[in-house]
C-alpha cells in the first residue's frame, strides 16, 4: 500500500507554521495580515491584502498589513528574487485558506448547521435560515495559535474574485497627498540627529582628527569615534549637519590606490585571483565538427542603485538592548549582523521596518542602520535618527557588480550553433548581511577592532545564482558549458542590484544570438524561435514581436532590436523589442514588452513593475556607469553619475500574457535583461556598429564606427 | 537669527532662524512639513521641489532669506484628501508611482506647469518635469497624470 503524499505547505509557511504569526483577527471588523516581505516601492503590499481577502472571503478595505518587525513577524528571510508573491502571496494563501476552513467548522457547530451549506461573504458565515455568525464573533472560541497543516486547499483560480484585478495600491494615498510614510519622514519623539563622515576616499584611514572648531556648534550632542568610524550627533537635522560640516574640516583621512584602473576594468576582471565553478555542462549526443568559432567579449560596468531617498535608519538604546528602525530588506538578516557587532544575543535587538525610498537591492538601508546603532550607543535612551548624504548614498552604497563575460559560439559547416562557452569574471553579487560569520555592514569594517570586510559571494545557482544568473542558455543548443570566476578581491564594494547577473548575461547571449543571425542573413524573431522549443518562451517572444509590427520598415537611423529571457531560468518570461533613433545622440524611442508570470494577482501592478523596470534598464544602458580613480568614487553626485531624465524615456507598451492556473513569480527583475539586449541590437540594426561594452553611449559608438571603417 | 516671516500655504508664518538655513531644511524640521523630501542637497534631483510666488524651485539649496514675504506652497498645500487637487486624483487614477520617494516634487513641478499651460502636450510635460529624477521609472504614468489632470481642469 502507498502512503497517501503528505500535503506539503510553501517553505514560508513551513518555516513559520504558526496560523497567528500571519493572519489574524482585530476588534472593530479587521483582518491583521503579517508577512515577512516588506513594501520597497514594488506594491507588495497591496498583492498580499487582495490574496489574503480573496482567500478569507472579505473585503480588502478590512484588511490590514503589518509591517514587519522581528518582535512579530514571520521569517521570510530578504524581500529581494522577484520571490514576494511567491513566498509570501502562497504562506498567506495557504494560511488564510486553512483558517477559513477552521472557522466555517466552527460556525458549524456554532450554528448546528453542516459544513457545507455555510457560505461567507465579507466575513460573515451565514447558513440556512437566516443563522449567520461571523470571524469576529467566533475569533475569541478558535484559536489561531496552531501549526499550520496544509490540510486546506486553497481556492482554484476561477474562485477568487479579487486576484487578477489591478486593485489600487493601499500606500499611493498617503505618499500623493504627502503625509508621512518613508521613515525619513517618522522620526519618534524626542528624537536626536546623527550624521555619520566619511572620507570620499575608499576604504580610508582617519589618521588625524581636530574636534575644536565642531565642539563650539550649539545644539552638538555627542561626537563619535571608533577607529576609522566618525559620526555626529546634534539636537536638530540642522545642527548635526553644521556639526558635521565643522568636524570634517577638521578631518585627515589617507588611502592607498585600492582601486583598479577605470578604463582597464574589463580586462583587471580577468587577470585577478578568482574561484571558478563549472555553472552547467551539456555534451553533445552525437559528435559535430566544428567549422569555425566565434569569440565575443561583453563588459558590463559597476552600476549604482542610486535611490532617490539617501539611506536611512533610526536607533534607540535601552541598556543592553536596542531598537532599530529601518528601511532594510530583512529585518531578521539585519538583526543577525548587529547582533554580531555588539556581540548581543540577538532577543536584545528588535529590528522594524519602515519604508523607504525605492530599493533595487542591497544598498545602503543595512548600513545606515548600524550607523544610527552606534551613535544611539552613545545617547543612551535616546532616539537617534541618521540620513546619509547623496555623496555617501553614491560612493560606499554597494553597487552591483561589474562583469566581463566572454563566448564561444562553435558553428558547423552550415553555420549552425553546435557548442556554446560561457565565461564570466566578476565579483560575486551578495554580500548582504545575515549570512555569514561576520557582519557585512560597512561600519563593521571601519571600527578600532574592525571585522574583515566582506567579499561577496555568489547564490547557488539552484537559487537562481549571481554572476551566473541566465548564463545557462535558453535555448535548444546541442552542447554548452558555463563557468563563472568569482574575484577573490574586492576594491569596489559590492552586493546585489536588480538582476545580479541575468543583465550582463542575458545582453551577451541575446547580443551574440543577434549577430549569428544577421551573420546567416537570418530574421533576428525567426532564428530564435527556430531555437526555442519551450512554448510559453515563444508565446512571449512572438507576442512582442508581433506587437511591435516586427519589423517595420528600414528607416534612415532608425533600428529595431529584440531580447529574450526567462528571469532565473525558472522565473518570469519576457521579451523586449527596441526602437531606437541614433542621430546626435542615442534615443530610445519606443519598448514593446511582453510577459508572462503565471496568474497576475495584480495585472497593472505587473505592468508597472515591467515598465519600471524597462525604463531603468534604458537608463542603465545609455547612461550608467561608476565612475572612479585609483583612490574613490568619482561619481558621487547626480551630475556626475546621470540617469535617464523625463525628457529621454521611451514609449512603453506592455502586453501581459496571463495564465491564471500557473503558480504566479515575480515581475520586478524580467525585464532588465531583454530591454538591454533589445536596445543593443536595435543600435547594430541602425548603424551596423555592434558596442560589447555598456553602457552604449554616443562617444563609444563613434570609436567604434571609426575602428570598423 | 533671524525673524523670517513668509506665507506657507496659505498662513502667514515666522520662525527665528539663520537666513541662509535652507528652505528645505526649515520646512521639515520647525515647521514640521515632511512631504518635501530631501534627496540630493544640490538642487539635482528635484524631490524637494515647492512652489515659490509659482514657480517650482528646489528647497534644498533656496535659502531662508530668498522667500521672505513670498508665497510658498508645498504638497502639503496643494490638496488634501478632502480637497484633492486635480493632480492628486490623477496620480491616484492612474496609479502614476513606485516607491513615490519623488512624488511630491513632481506634483509641485507639474502644478507650476499647468498653472501656466493647462493644456500641455506630453512632449512639454516631459520638459517641465526634467528636473525632477524619478528612479523606479514611472515616468509615463506621470506623464500621463498630468495630462489627465489638466483635461479635467479644463473641463471644470
Amino acid at each position: 500500500m502507498t502512503k497517501p503524499a503528505t500535503p506539503s505547505l510553501p517553505p514560508s509557511l513551513a518555516a513559520n507554521p504558526k496560523l497567528s504569526s500571519w493572519i489574524n483577527f482585530a476588534a472593530g471588523g479587521k483582518v491583521v495580515v503579517s508577512p515577512g516581505k516588506v513594501e520597497i516601492g514594488q506594491g507588495i503590499v497591496t498583492a498580499l491584502a487582495q490574496i489574503a481577502a480573496d482567500e478569507l472571503d472579505v473585503d480588502i478595505a478590512r484588511v490590514q498589513m503589518v509591517r514587519a518587525t522581528t518582535s512579530a513577524s514571520p521569517n521570510e528571510g530578504v524581500t529581494s528574487g522577484s520571490l514576494s508573491v511567491q513566498h509570501s502571496g502562497r504562506a498567506i494563501r495557504f494560511a488564510a485558506a486553512e483558517i477559513r476552513q477552521i472557522f466555517l467548522q466552527a460556525a458549524a457547530e456554532r450554528l448546528g448547521v453542516a459544513l457545507d451549506v455555510l457560505t461567507i461573504s465579507d466575513g460573515t458565515i451565514a447558513g440556512p435560515g437566516n443563522v449567520a455568525t461571523s470571524y469576529w464573533e467566533l475569533a475569541d472560541d478558535v484559536p489561531l495559535d496552531r501549526d499550520a497543516t496544509a490540510g486546506a486547499q486553497p481556492k482554484l483560480s476561477g474562485q477568487r474574485t479579487l486576484a487578477g484585478h489591478s486593485l489600487q495600491r493601499l500606500d499611493i494615498p498617503d505618499k500623493v497627498f504627502g503625509r508621512p510614510r518613508f521613515i525619513h519622514d517618522t522620526p519618534v519623539p524626542g528624537t536626536l540627529h546623527g550624521r555619520v563622515l566619511r572620507s570620499e576616499l575608499s576604504q580610508a584611514t582617519l589618521t588625524d582628527l581636530n574636534e575644536e572648531r565642531a565642539r563650539k556648534v550649539e545644539g552638538l550632542v555627542a561626537i563619535v569615534r571608533d577607529g576609522n568610524f566618525l559620526g555626529v550627533v546634534a539636537e536638530t537635522e540642522a545642527a548635526a549637519e553644521a556639526v558635521a560640516a565643522a568636524l570634517r574640516k577638521g578631518a585627515t583621512w589617507s588611502a592607498r590606490e585600492n582601486l583598479p584602473e577605470e578604463d582597464e576594468l574589463a580586462e583587471w576582471l580577468k587577470q585577478q585571483p578568482a574561484e571558478t565553478a563549472v555553472i552547467s555542462d551539456k555534451k553533445a549526443a552525437s559528435h559535430v565538427a566544428v567549422k569555425r568559432t566565434i569569440k565575443r567579449q561583453y563588459h558590463r560596468p559597476y552600476i549604482a542603485h542610486g535611490s532617490i531617498g539617501p539611506s536611512c535608519a533610526m536607533a534607540q538604546w535601552d541598556g543592553t538592548s536596542v531598537r532599530v528602525w529601518t528601511h532594510s530588506q530583512g529585518v531578521y538578516n539585519l538583526r543577525s549582523d548587529l547582533a554580531l557587532v555588539f556581540k548581543l544575543p540577538r532577543e536584545n535587538i528588535v529590528v522594524e521596518h519602515m519604508e523607504g525610498a525605492g530599493c533595487y537591492g542591497h544598498n545602503g538601508a543595512d548600513d545606515v542602520a548600524l550607523d544610527a546603532a552606534l551613535l544611539a550607543k552613545a545617547v543612551p535612551g535616546r532616539p537617534v535618527r541618521v540620513q546619509w548624504s547623496r555623496a555617501d548614498e553614491m560612493s560606499h552604497a554597494p553597487f552591483g557588480a561589474a562583469m566581463t563575460i566572454e563566448i564561444e559560439a562553435d558553428l558547423d559547416a552550415n553555420d549552425e550553433i553546435v557548442g556554446w562557452r560561457h565565461q564570466i569574471w566578476g565579483n560575486g553579487h551578495t554580500a548582504r548581511p545575515g549570512r555569514a560569520d561576520n557582519p557585512t555592514l560597512l561600519a563593521a569594517s571601519e571600527l578600532a577592532t574592525p571585522f574583515p570586510r566582506a567579499i561577496s559571494v555568489d547564490p547557488a545557482p539552484a537559487s537562481g545564482g549571481g554572476s551566473d544568473r541566465n548564463s545557462v542558455p535558453l535555448y535548444d543548443f546541442p552542447a554548452w558549458h558555463v563557468e563563472a570566476h568569482r574575484l577573490k578581491v574586492m576594491p569596489v564594494r559590492t552586493s546585489a542590484l536588480r538582476t545580479l547577473g541575468a543583465q550582463g548575461n542575458t545582453f551577451a547571449i541575446e547580443s551574440l544570438l543577434d549577430e549569428l543571425a544577421f551573420e546567416r542573413g537570418e530574421d533576428p524573431v525567426a532564428f530564435r524561435l527556430r531555437h526555442l522549443s519551450d512554448p510559453r518562451s515563444r508565446a512571449v517572444v512572438e507576442a512582442a514581436a508581433q506587437r511591435a509590427g516586427w519589423k517595420p520598415a528600414k528607416q534612415d537611423g532608425v533600428g529595431y532590436g529584440i531580447g529574450f529571457s526567462r528571469y532565473k531560468t525558472t522565473g518570469a518570461y519576457c521579451a523586449a523589442v527596441a526602437e531606437v533613433e541614433v542621430g546626435e545622440d542615442i534615443r530610445v524611442r519606443r519598448l514593446t514588452l511582453a510577459v508572462d508570470v503565471g496568474e497576475a494577482i495584480n495585472p497593472d501592478g505587473v505592468i508597472n513593475q515591467i515598465e519600471g523596470g524597462a525604463i531603468q534598464a534604458t537608463s542603465w544602458v545609455l547612461k550608467e556607469r561608476v565612475r572612479f580613480d585609483r583612490t574613490r568614487i568619482t561619481s558621487s553626485s547626480w551630475t556626475d553619475y546621470p540617469i535617464l531624465r523625463f525628457s529621454e524615456v521611451p514609449d512603453v507598451e506592455v502586453e501581459v500574457i496571463s495564465r491564471p492556473e500557473i503558480d504566479s513569480v515575480g515581475a520586478g527583475e524580467a525585464a532588465h535583461g531583454p530591454v538591454t539586449a533589445a536596445i543593443a541590437n536595435a543600435v547594430f540594426d541602425a548603424l551596423g556598429v555592434r558596442l560589447r561594452q555598456l553602457p552604449i553611449t554616443r562617444d563609444r559608438l563613434i570609436a567604434a564606427m571609426e575602428l570598423s571603417s | 537669527m533671524s525673524n523670517i516671516r513668509f506665507r506657507l500655504n496659505g498662513v502667514e508664518t515666522a520662525i527665528d532662524a539663520d537666513p541662509d538655513t535652507p528652505l528645505l531644511t526649515a520646512l521639515r524640521g520647525p515647521l514640521n512639513l515632511t512631504g518635501s523630501h530631501f534627496g540630493c542637497g544640490a538642487g539635482e534631483c528635484g524631490a524637494c521641489m515647492v512652489l515659490v510666488d509659482g514657480h517650482a524651485l528646489t528647497a534644498c539649496d533656496t535659502p531662508l532669506w530668498s522667500v521672505v514675504d513670498k508665497d510658498v506652497v508645498t504638497i502639503e498645500g496643494i490638496g488634501s484628501e478632502e480637497q484633492p487637487h486635480a493632480l492628486q486624483r490623477a496620480f491616484i487614477a492612474e496609479q502614476a508611482l513606485q516607491c513615490g520617494y519623488c512624488l511630491s516634487g513632481i506634483m509641485v513641478s507639474a502644478a507650476a506647469l499647468l498653472k501656466r499651460n493647462n493644456n500641455p502636450t506630453s512632449t512639454e510635460v516631459k520638459a517641465a518635469l526634467d528636473r525632477n529624477l524619478c528612479r523606479c521609472g514611472s515616468h509615463n504614468r506621470m506623464v500621463r497624470a498630468v495630462l489627465r489632470a489638466a483635461a479635467e481642469m479644463r473641463a471644470s
